[in-house]
């Protein structure tokens, strides 16, 4: 059945973009999936929770993104050792989702793939760290699992394997290459490195200072982060924020957006061997993160977003600064992007590497920036708008080559386009108040935040209990999806193009190991 | 290429003059004078990434642009733990990746310094100890100095290493002193 009538069927949850939720049996649950992935509907997250009513029960639930919003499946699954239905042929991200669920919160899928995800390790496999309760015992110092990572075999074929601590200043994970010469003919990837509790420690906060965890899920992506945080929690407390609020929560999340696409595109060049392009685009960030400092009071801002509004608000003197910036920002961008695209060593590494077809990114699910490098025509802020981006009508960037220059045109365009939305807000700065009290969270309900992040849309869903404590709350970064594609990114190019195919996705290991 | 050149010749050098160190991020003293004297500043960096959120790792990079521009110091990040002298280490340190943290510190030539940074690699943070972290760096390998913030600002880090090179102020005298005779 189409997916319309699963929709209209299905009462709406606590959220700003349109959310439904739907209770379903296992048959529901694989055709309403089947149905969704017919409308071009894409998995966005996938997380299991222990019924709060009934501890002798597991609900697993799948959000599904298509054109009208966000439809929520919920399956009740008796935790008594029984399968669920796996998504995995529908949806090939929802296999690492299930994994990790399993790894969690201790129920199965039927899916065949049984592999711990992000339990190497420090508990027991058959103990639950998000089970209420759940009590785990310190783990014996050095020991470490055994991964079974598949075999390629043939003559000539050897392995390489990488990490978890990598030879560059970024996160840890570990990456096993299958190769002959210098093609890859495969990348398995093993990640959980650096899972270090957060969804746990979720259940020890109020759902009123959740936000500064939540901010430091992915602390390249805070704002997008913290603002899905307030977005589930202020639709819980039936609190709609003033409309300064809300821009200056744009102006934070565009800004986020602009910082992390000069230093990547800055480490492109430099991946490309072009260290011209680092120390232009480093020296540009570095200038913004200034100015940032002196007109929001952090560089990075990770503490900006805060229940009911902003923790700052912007002076005169702040907005003139910033104007400047905005203004000096387009026109080195511009010359820059003169200089990336004349350069013909440069171009030579772009064009071509780490090729993802629209195609192949429609059926693994690529979303965000990468997705929209390969066709994958979705944008949060144009397509579920929330205040202020449904007045702002930001433009949607899409291209079909599914390349690093692909990528790295994605985020020139992305850049300018930030850069020019800032501007818009300054000029329309409302004049309310930057924030206000938020009230009481209801209990036993879902909260659902949805925020197109600089990486892809980051989904967070908040369930509160009676006395204002955190009950569970599932941070979802578009890492999730993208790191499998990544996978298959590499396949045929050389193991020294991996660096910069890498980078030109930069995904988050923290935002995925949680 | 004309273009390249040109933003080349119109910025300039944009180098700012580095922070001076700072003591009260030290906390213990282990190297020899004779040692400092003989790393002076060429000091290699090894960044160990234990569970942070990535937000130190910003700061860090941003210690390579040209205004910090720290291979000016003669300082600078290698690929590996055998080339280098100091160890920077972000995050509460978790569970799965205590065994490669302590490995690494183990394949570092002695004499080494550990700097922990950030409010987690300090205290644990706002994750603390759980099941799935251990807290704190120096609950896993020694630390020389930690530089608390989250993040830390680019100058902040800089003067943890910095400081972490340099003697303390109140033992600079004994730490003279005691070079006469040799260490152990």
């Amino acid at each position: 059945m189409p997916l319309r009538t699963w929709w209209e069927a299905s009462p709406a949850l606590a959220a700003v973009p349109p959310t439904r939720g739907l209770p379903v049996t296992a048959e529901q649950w694989v055709q309403a999936a089947t149905d969704a992935a017919a409308a071009g509907g894409q998995l966005l997250a996938l997380w299991a929770t222990v019924d709060a009513a009934d501890s002798s029960s597991v609900i697993l639930r799948a959000a599904l993104m298509w054109d009208l919003g966000v439809l929520v499946l919920e399956l009740r699954v008796r935790d008594d050792g029984s399968r669920y239905p796996g998504l995995q042929g529908i949806f090939p991200a929802a296999s690492r989702m299930q994994r990790a669920a399993f790894d969690l919160v201790g129920a199965r899928s039927d899916d065949a793939d049984m592999r711990p995800w992000i339990r190497h390790a420090a508990w027991q496999a058959d103990t639950f760290p998000l089970r209420p309760g759940a009590t785990l015992p310190p783990p014996p110092a050095d020991v470490t699992d055994d991964y079974r990572f598949v075999r390629v075999e043939g003559d000539g074929v050897h392995e390489i394997p990488v990490g978890p601590v990598h030879a560059g200043t970024i996160e840890p994970g570990h990456f096993r290459f299958s190769i002959v010469g210098e093609k890859v003919l495969r990348l398995e990837e093993r990640l959980g490195y650096v899972h270090k509790g957060i969804e746990r420690r979720f259940m020890a906060l109020t759902a009123m200072e959740g936000h500064r965890l939540a901010a430091r899920v992915s602390g390249d992506s805070a704002v997008a982060f913290s603002w899905a945080y307030c977005q589930a929690l202020e639709a819980l407390s039936d609190c709609v924020i003033p409309r300064r609020a809300a821009f200056l929560r744009a102006l934070c999340l565009e800004i986020e957006r602009i910082q992390n696409h000069l230093g990547d595109l800055g480490a492109l060049g430099n991946d490309a061997g072009f260290a011209f392009g680092l120390s232009q685009f480093s020296r540009l960030k570095e200038e913004l993160l200034r100015t940032v400092e002196a007109t929001l009071g952090q560089r990075y801002l990770l503490d900006a977003i805060v229940p009911g509004g902003t923790s700052v608000d912007l002076s005169a003197e702040g907005w003139s600064h910033l104007t400047d910036r905005m203004a000096r920002l387009i026109t080195e961008t511009r010359r820059l992007k003169d200089i990336y695209d004349e350069h013909s060593g440069v171009r030579d590494r772009f064009v071509g590497a780490g090729q993802v077809s629209p195609e192949l990114a429609r059926r693994l699910g690529l979303i965000g920036l990468a997705g929209r490098a390969s066709g994958q025509a979705f944008d949060a802020r144009v397509d579920l708008p929330w205040p202020p981006y449904d007045a702002l009508l930001p433009t949607k960037i899409v291209r079909a080559e599914g390349d690093v220059a692909a990528r790295v045109a994605v985020r020139f365009d992305e850049l300018m386009e930030s850069c020019q939305l800032v501007q818009l807000m300054l000029e329309r700065l409302p004049r309310d108040a930057h924030r206000v009290e938020v009230g009481v969270p209801a209990a036993n309900t879902l909260g659902i935040g949805l925020i197109e992040g600089w990486r892809g849309p980051v989904f967070i869903a908040l369930e509160v209990e009676h006395d204002g404590m955190i009950r569970r709350c599932h941070p979802h970064d578009p890492s999730w999806q993208n790191w499998p594609v990544l996978e298959h990114a590499i396949l045929g190019n050389i193991v020294p193009d991996f660096p910069l195919i890498n980078k030109s996705f930069n995904l988050s290991y923290s935002g995925h190991d949680l | 290429m004309l273009k390249t050149l040109r933003q080349i010749a119109s910025i300039g050098i944009v180098t700012e003059p580095p922070p001076a160190s700072d003591d009260a991020l030290r906390l213990r003293e282990t190297l020899d004078e004779r040692i400092r004297m003989v790393l002076g500043r060429a000091l290699c960096i090894r960044h160990i990434d234990a569970g942070s959120c990535n937000g130190c790792e910003l700061e860090i990079q941003a210690l390579n642009n040209p205004i910090y521009n720290l291979e000016g110091l003669g300082i600078r990040f290698v690929a590996s733990p055998r080339h280098a002298d100091l160890l920077l280490v972000t995050g509460p340190v978790s569970r799965h990746m205590e065994v490669a943290l302590r490995r690494t510190y183990e394949a570092t030539p002695d004499p080494k310094l550990v700097v922990a940074l950030g409010d987690c690699g300090c205290t644990g943070g706002i994750f603390g100890e759980s099941y799935a972290s251990r807290g704190r760096v120096s609950q896993v390998i020694p630390v020389d100095v930690a530089v608390p913030g989250c993040p830390p600002s680019p100058t902040r880090i800089l003067q943890g290493i910095l400081t972490a090179l340099s003697p303390a102020a109140a033992k600079s005298v004994t730490a003279q002193t005691a070079s006469a005779a040799p260490r152990e």
